[in-house]
């Protein structure tokens, strides 16, 4: 007690020890969690805050990919390389397994798998008897995402009831659960877009090279920039054109749509979020954009 | 504001704070105004939210649609659940917990005070102090938020007259004075039009004090300026013997969050529950080592000693140990649908501890209108009662209203494992 005020911390240094707080409560209270991980932005920090959280130790969790089979092969490749530089162990689980197992049945052939990984997330769930995920969702990417909790209980069949959460008060966590049901664990909650990207300049964490600036060939639909790949051929008609775009999410190949950018750099990538009017998913994922409760209805269906 | 135009070089930390009142106050209109002016919500936010508008035939963006997430809030056109948003100044960032206003979400605003350090308690002009103001006024003091900050808003609908504003004052202090609420200010606002929010506006030269947005930039952003004592419960422990690395092999690292008051290194402490006193060896974030740590710090202590140690324990300093208790006396907000059954045993979780308790005697409950206490035999959803709680085994707890990390606890069921209960120790 030797000032007489208290010193506080950055707005930085207080989300990422709240993250580390968090984490080590799953790892605490949870026997068999485990961590998301796709390559992403949000998980790349997650992978850092989980680094501060338990070393010199290993994590006292996996980490798991459910793969679409439909992500960029920049993101895998960045992937497996930053799952092998950590020495943890990496899971994989792909939406193609569940697809053979007859488990998920698409509408047709190019329908977005996006929709689908929760049915492999529950089998794989099962297949190693987690009792927590911890994921690198937040609340500021969308509005249903606003009143999720911290610790938000699944049920056995992975289902999550907006009306019927567990109160969370101060940082105390509840991350009990019986057999069959989990919990998802969300560190970042409290993070916005911002505040990754601050992150990750500070941290210089490594990102997959599609969230910098690059040349793409590219339709344009209404206000979207649709990629053309092989797995979304542009459609005759189509105007194909060579636009400098970057990702703000990665996601599966079908529904995540650049953002046109001369961004490089994170610092210059930082300027633009700074300065942006559209928000992360109303720019990039067409999959929100179907209703205005669509994220609300995956997430009850066990979707993260 | 300069908003996000600039990326902060100022760094003043993060302030969560508390927006109490119903959607007839303005709160949802205050919430917008705070996230417009700092540029937060984006423009395909506001264009869907101005589509929604027009589909349910309203002429002006309702930016309560911001703050209903949910698709019965939805459907139902009111706030169920609490929400949290964001937003920035580029020197100060902000979580707002925005809770809904009616008597039957107690146990939502309690949620949401529960994490906050300052209150916005609104108030219409036109309707002066109600029971509502009342009730979230001692809802926010039994909770333990510092700093409340009371808004008179719709000042546009009184033309703007300091004698309503002073008259609304007035009757509040007079309140204040009763409650023994300390820490408060007042400040005249128009939601709407966006006098005194971030700009000053032209109508209310009579108010010489400082802006919404200036007030919530420079309140003090950690819970307490209060010197606190040095509470450290251990939640994790880091013994990574199968590691290759020889220097690892007797390495016993106790992970957990300095909850309050702070550590060096050197520092005398002692481990709850086995007594035992040790120094600081070191202290770490993800292996490297700093000098010290300071309040909300998640670090790993390393101690000149072998202690027994595990998670649910504790680490002070030696000077300063809080008491080990095996009865509290506490304020419970009850939050389940179930109502407690006073024959039953609960589970605690205090700090990283998890104790079983017994209700021995609830000694009333309190009606958060009047203050008034009244027997009762059980508790329902949203009720709030002062209880003794008899434990299996001591926690190391401080009164709530010193320090707020040890001080509160929440009730779990067992048999379905969800938190029906949040108490603080008095």
């Amino acid at each position: 007690m030797s000032t007489l005020t208290q010193q506080t911390l950055s707005h930085l240094d207080w989300l990422e020890a709240e993250a580390i707080h968090i984490m080590r409560e799953v790892a605490g209270q949870c026997s068999s969690p485990v961590l998301l991980f796709s390559g992403g932005k949000d998980s790349v920090c997650m992978l850092r805050i989980a680094e501060k959280a338990f070393r010199p130790g290993r994590f006292p969790f996996p980490l798991m990919h459910i793969d679409t089979g439909h992500n960029y092969p920049e993101v895998i490749a960045f992937r497996d390389k930053r799952a092998a530089e950590l020495g943890e162990r990496l899971i994989v689980r792909s939406l193609e397994d569940s697809m053979a197992r007859g488990s998920i049945v698409l509408k047709h052939e190019n329908e977005s798998r996006n929709k689908h990984q929760s049915v492999t997330l529950l089998e794989a769930i099962e297949e190693f008897g987690f009792d927590a995920c911890i994921g690198g969702a937040r609340r500021d990417e969308e509005k249903a995402r606003a009143k999720e909790r911290i610790m938000s209980f699944r049920d056995e069949f992975g289902q999550w009831d907006p009306k019927n959460q567990r109160p969370e008060l101060w940082n105390l966590y509840n991350a009990r659960s019986h057999k069959g049901e989990n919990i998802r664990a969300f560190p970042i909650s409290n993070w916005t877009e911002l505040d990754v990207w601050q992150y990750i300049q500070r941290e210089q964490l490594e990102l997959p090279s599609i969230y910098f600036a690059h040349t793409r060939p590219v339709v344009r639909k209404g206000e979207l920039l649709m990629p053309v790949t092989d797995l979304t051929p542009a459609k005759p008609g189509d105007t194909i054109e060579e636009v400098m775009v970057r990702f703000r999410t990665v996601g599966d190949v079908s529904c995540t749509a650049p953002v046109e950018s001369d961004a490089d750099t994170v610092e210059k990538i930082l300027a633009e979020t700074a300065t942006t009017t559209i928000t992360e998913r109303g720019a990039t994922r067409m999959d929100d954009q179907t209703s205005e409760a669509s994220m609300e209805q995956r997430k009850k269906e066990g979707y993260f | 504001m300069s908003a996000l135009e600039h990326l902060p070089e100022i760094d003043n930390g993060l302030l969560r704070f508390l927006t109490c009142g119903s959607v007839d106050d303005g709160k949802s209109t205050l919430i917008g105004r705070l996230l417009f002016d700092s540029k937060t919500i984006l423009a395909d936010t506001l264009n869907a939210m101005e589509k929604t508008s027009a589909r349910r035939g309203m002429t002006a963006v309702d930016l309560s649609l911001l703050t209903d997430g949910l698709q019965a809030e939805r459907e139902q056109g009111i706030t169920i659940d609490v929400a949290y948003r964001y937003f920035s100044t580029g020197t100060r960032k902000y979580i707002i917990a925005d809770a809904p206003g009616h008597e039957q979400y107690t146990r939502n605003m309690v949620t949401a005070a529960s994490t906050a350090n300052l209150a916005i308690i609104l108030i219409d002009a036109r309707k002066g102090m109600l029971n509502q103001t009342r009730r979230h006024s001692t809802l926010a003091h039994l909770l333990g938020i510092p700093h409340l900050l009371v808004a008179i808003n719709k000042m546009d609908l009184v033309d703007y007259d300091q004698a309503t504003y002073e008259n609304i004052k007035a009757e509040y202090l007079k309140f204040a004075h009763k409650m023994g609420l300390k820490d408060v200010r007042f400040i005249p606002l128009s939601a709407l039009s966006g006098d005194m929010v971030v700009e000053r506006g032209e109508r209310m030269p009579w108010y010489e004090g400082p802006t919404l947005i200036n007030i919530l930039e420079t309140v003090p952003a950690a819970h307490t300026e209060r010197p606190e004592a040095f509470r450290f419960p251990v939640q994790f422990v880091c013994r990574p013997q199968d590691s290759a690395n020889p220097e690892l092999h007797d390495y016993r690292g106790f992970m957990g969050r300095v909850e309050s008051g702070e550590i060096a290194v050197g520092d005398a402490v002692t481990v709850l529950p086995n007594g035992l006193s040790s120094r600081i060896k070191s202290i770490e974030i993800g292996g490297q080592k700093i000098e010290r740590a300071i309040h909300e710090q998640s670090v790993t202590l390393l101690l000149e000693d072998e202690i027994d140690t595990s998670r649910g324990d504790m680490i002070v300093k030696s000077a300063e140990a809080p008491e080990a208790v095996k009865q509290i006396d506490a304020n419970v907000c009850w939050m389940s649908e179930t109502p407690m059954s006073p024959a039953r045993t609960y589970l605690i979780r205090h700090t990283s501890r998890e104790v079983k308790a017994k209700i021995a005697k609830i000694d009333y409950r309190l009606d958060i209108n009047t203050m008034d206490h009244e027997p009762v035999t059980t508790l329902a959803m949203n009720d709030i009662a002062r209880l003794t709680l008899k434990l299996a085994q001591p926690i190391f707890a401080d009164p709530y209203r010193s320090n707020r990390a040890t001080g509160a606890f929440i009730i779990i069921d067992e048999s379905t494992n969800n938190t029906v209960g949040a108490g603080m120790i008095v």
